[in-house]
């Protein structure tokens, strides 16, 4: 077990992500800091996830560090039945960092119990994605110049999207009004809702995308409505085109609004949001590099001085 | 006033009686103790009339004191059980189990797609609410009511 694993958001305090949002901003300065001369990280991806890999790969290179690991763990010996114990033992006596990747919920927490090398989860099934999190933290910090007291509207797959509910605690720390907007099937789980409550935070459920939501909005966040997360198939067809913003939803909107989205898109944003400078989704992929760098370092132990040294 | 009580201890020259078990978790708290392995005398009851439970189990097991980390693990699925220390054949302690903050290698987790259930490896549960009884994986974070807690 190392302390400085990072599994979950929950796992930090608010100083920690304010170190961590700090750091990244750091790095979007100095992408290219050699501050891991000499060190290896190994990259397991049991679950193929191109995008989050390349992230993870490119932030470790930029920083000087050099890569090992696989990307699809057909081609790995856990295929041969080898236990996740024995493959992350094995792995520990070979690096300096474990980021892994998981199709098993609860998958790196494990890992982070079994080896004294730091573990980052990139991933545990539809569990947690700290590292997606903290560039969501990031882009609203870098757009809105501070975290508190924003009005964050949630739009779309609130039920078992875990982008939103991490989201949801990470910015518990900074007073935030959150607009849950979802249909009837997928709105903000119960625990969830009790998590405001408990923290003071104030928040409205609603089913009604409504000009009034988006004109007080600081963040709209837009998420994905998948098909498959219905029971009832007429009840998709009906909802699915009422979550989807367009351009001329955003005419009286706050000219310090900016839309996120953790991508892949599919019809929630229409094509004519792209160009309006409040469309802030691409930006948003590419701050994953500098939040990663962070998380990277931090789990390396490394101070922000020694960072700045290098 | 309770002959019944006094009968159902009087049994027990020395031993240990859970009483006010659910009668829907008896045998979900005899195999968390243990029971079946056990080679002393065991009277089990179940479906008893009870006031507060309307229908309660009872397990008495002479010649066994269980230590307090074994009873209180019952807490998650049988929260109103009591526990009572019987030495030459009077109620010596008498106590309500008390509910831990974690569980470990009891509990089965409902979700297919937990580590746990796809590794040979250890459950934890983190208790998180207590009327009713609510637990948490540690690993998957998935919630369960102590009712419906399946065992291991
Ligand atoms: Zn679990």
């Amino acid at each position: 077990m190392n302390k400085n694993s990072l599994v979950s958001i929950a796992d930090l305090n608010k100083e920690e992500l304010l170190a961590l949002l700090e750091q990244a901003s750091y790095f979007e300065k100095h992408p290219n800091s050699k501050i891991l001369d000499g060190k290896v990280v190994a990259t397991l991806f049991f679950e193929p996830s191109t995008r989050t890999r390349l992230s993870f790969e490119t932030a470790v290179n930029r920083l000087g560090g050099r890569v090992i690991g696989f990307s699809d763990a057909s081609t790995t010996s856990s295929s041969k039945g080898e236990t996740l114990h024995d493959t992350i033992k094995m792995v520990s006596n070979y690096v300096d960092l474990i980021v892994m990747r998981h199709y098993l919920e609860g998958a790196a927490r494990y890992a982070s119990e079994v080896t004294d090398v730091p573990v980052v989860n990139a991933g545990d099934g539809a569990n947690q994605h700290p590292s997606q999190t903290m560039l969501d933290l990031y882009s609203i910090y870098k757009t809105q110049g501070d975290l508190n007291n924003l009005t964050i509207t949630m739009v779309g797959d609130l039920k078992y999207g875990r982008t939103v509910h991490s989201l949801l605690q990470a910015m518990s720390y900074f007073n935030p009004t959150f607009r849950f907007v979802a249909c009837k099937e997928l709105q903000m789980p119960e625990e969830y809702l009790k998590f405001c409550d408990e923290n003071g935070i104030k928040y409205e459920c609603t089913t009604d995308f409504s000009p009034e939501i988006i004109n007080e909005s600081d963040i709209i966040y837009m998420t994905r409505v998948q098909r498959e997360r219905f029971t009832d198939i007429m009840e998709y067809e009906r909802v699915k085109n009422l979550y989807t913003l367009h351009n001329a939803m955003l005419a009286d909107s706050k000219p310090n609004l900016r839309i996120l989205h953790p991508l892949p898109r599919v019809n929630e944003i229409a094509y004519d949001v792209d160009a309006n400078p409040k469309a802030y989704y691409f930006d948003q992929a590419r701050n994953g590099l500098y939040a990663r760098q962070a998380i990277i370092c931090r789990a390396l132990g490394l101070t922000p001085d020694e960072c700045k040294k290098a | 006033m309770t002959e019944k009580k006094e009968l159902a201890v009087a049994a027990l020259r020395n031993g240990t009686v859970i009483d006010h078990i659910p009668s829907s978790a008896l045998f979900k708290a005899v195999r968390i103790l243990g029971i079946e392995h056990l080679d002393k005398a065991v009277t089990i009851g179940n479906n008893l009339a009870s006031g507060k439970l309307g229908k309660k189990g009872i397990i008495k097991v002479a010649d066994v004191e269980f230590d307090e980390a074994t009873l209180n693990r019952i807490a998650i699925i049988a929260p109103t059980a009591v526990v009572n220390v019987i030495r030459e054949y009077s109620v010596v302690e008498k106590r309500p189990v008390r509910l831990p903050d974690t569980v470990v290698g009891i509990v089965k987790c409902a979700n297919p797609k937990c580590i746990t259930n796809n590794e040979p490896m250890r459950t934890v549960f983190h208790v998180v609410g207590n009327n009713p009884v609510v637990i948490r994986c540690h690993y998957c974070n998935h919630a369960v009511k102590g009712d419906d807690a399946q065992l291991q």
